[in-house]
């Protein structure tokens, strides 16, 4: 019980540095955005800071290139010796959250085998999207037959939500970028 | 009195400027550069509202004097870059170099965004701008007058270094001004035109950069002038500025 005290107490603390640390002003979480998880969890983006993150866009009717991205993503997690790579969050953010609720994003993660928590699959409000996306350098349309053209790429952000590297390299691990993860996870 | 001077006094006594004037456009189909579908649909396009003229220096000077976050020496590098109003003065003064009637430039789509949500508003859509912008004096689409075509490219031409013109030249049929030879303007989907700086790489590398059908190929290859716009706004970042651009506001009823 004392233990249990101990760990909420100083839960309370270190959300409370969270809150009270300044952002960086060229940190992502400098936008507040609410994200909505697989698991229906509504949380906001910044609340994602304290962990290096590998990020990008998706949706999940996407029969193209976004599996790819996926698995891209996969091998770049991969590329990482532990203990490091446990250190690395993943997330997918959606596109298309008018179609990509709460269901079809859990079953895309048990359908590719994303588990939590590293790895999350997240929908913004619909107004969002496109400002998550213009933060993070990407760009996307909405198509009339309701595929999106997007680009694809992986983006990675340090502990305060900063760009740290992006890659374009889609299909296999872009030795580059898989550096400066290993960098940014201190294992490089 | 001039108009200037009555601005001038308007903000000393108010603050936020008078409201600014909308002009309604009717919904239409319209043949854009860009067709919907990547081949050839046409865009659909629904009634909206568009302000009249682009916002200007002292319109945007009251918006930051009543959202400090968006002065110059506050706002956050990711939304904004070092030469956001760099132009002005200093965070809450206009200066010489900028004139409350010139249209306001140096500022970002995070900028222009968060404006227009103060005046209930939002940025248009490349569409929406795109079939505002085609009209001229009597037409709602002048686009195949070759006339039009030159007059729009002839202000491409202009030096960059030239001071920008006031606000105020001609309306057109809908009552809108200065929505060409003025600024270049940001539209709320300047990240979903999809086309390289050189639309002819489009066909090569970059088809791998995008996901589902590719690139959107670009129509009316005649129509150089829209195209240029296009290539220079998705060429763009949404905290970059740039001397040259602006943007006004649009509502759906």
């Amino acid at each position: 019980m004392k233990h249990l005290m101990m760990l909420v107490s100083l839960l309370l603390f270190v959300g409370q540095v969270f809150a009270t640390t300044p952002l960086p002003g060229d940190s992502v979480y400098q936008f507040n955005a609410k994200l909505t998880d697989q698991s229906g969890r509504t949380s906001p983006w910044s609340s994602r800071q304290g962990r290096v993150q590998l990020v990008t866009m998706f949706y999940t009717s996407c029969t193209m290139v976004c599996p790819m991205i996926v698995d891209t993503m996969k091998l770049t997690q991969k590329a990482i010796d532990e203990p490091a790579r446990s250190r690395l969050d993943l997330l997918l953010i959606s596109f298309d959250p008018e179609r990509d609720g709460v269901s079809a994003l859990h079953e895309y993660a048990d359908k590719r085998k994303l588990a939590s928590p590293q790895w999350t699959l997240a929908r913004t409000e619909p107004s969002e999207a496109r400002q998550v996306a213009a933060l993070l350098g990407l760009q996307y349309r909405k198509l009339p037959d309701g595929d999106f053209n997007h680009s694809s790429e992986l983006i990675l952000l340090d502990a305060q939500g900063r760009i740290l590297a992006r890659t374009a390299i889609i299909g296999r691990v872009d030795p580059e970028f898989v550096q400066a993860v290993r960098k940014a996870l201190g294992a490089g | 009195m001039s108009r200037l001077s009555i601005l001038l006094l308007g903000m000393l006594l108010a603050g936020p400027a008078v409201a600014a004037d909308y002009a309604p456009l009717p919904g239409d189909t319209f043949k854009s550069v860009l067709p919907a579908d990547g081949k050839a649909a046409p865009a659909q396009i629904a009634a909206f509202q568009m302000r009249t003229e682009p916002v200007t220096n002292a319109e945007y000077l009251a918006f930051v004097n009543s959202h400090p976050q968006w002065r110059r020496d506050r706002v956050p590098a990711i939304f904004a870059d070092k030469r956001y109003l760099s132009h002005w003065s200093g965070a809450v003064t206009l200066g010489e170099e900028a004139l409350p009637d010139q249209p306001v430039t140096r500022v970002s789509w995070f900028a222009a965004q968060a404006y227009c949500e103060s005046e209930q508003a939002r940025l248009p859509t490349w569409y929406e701008w795109e079939y505002a912008a085609a009209a001229d004096g009597h037409r709602t689409d002048a686009r195949s007058d070759p006339q039009w075509r030159e007059s729009v490219l002839a202000w491409y031409g202009r030096p960059s270094n030239t001071p920008l013109p006031r606000i105020g030249g001609a309306p057109d049929v809908h009552g809108i001004r200065d929505l060409n030879g003025l600024v270049w303007e940001w539209v709320s989907d300047f990240n979903a035109l999809l086309v390289g700086v050189d639309s002819r790489d489009q066909d090569g590398a970059d088809k791998t950069k995008f996901c589902g059908a590719g690139a959107l190929n670009m129509q009316q290859k005649e129509n150089y002038a829209t195209l240029m716009r296009v290539a220079m706004l998705s060429s763009l970042n949404a905290s970059d500025t740039a001397t040259t651009m602006g943007f006004r506001c649009v509502r759906s009823p």
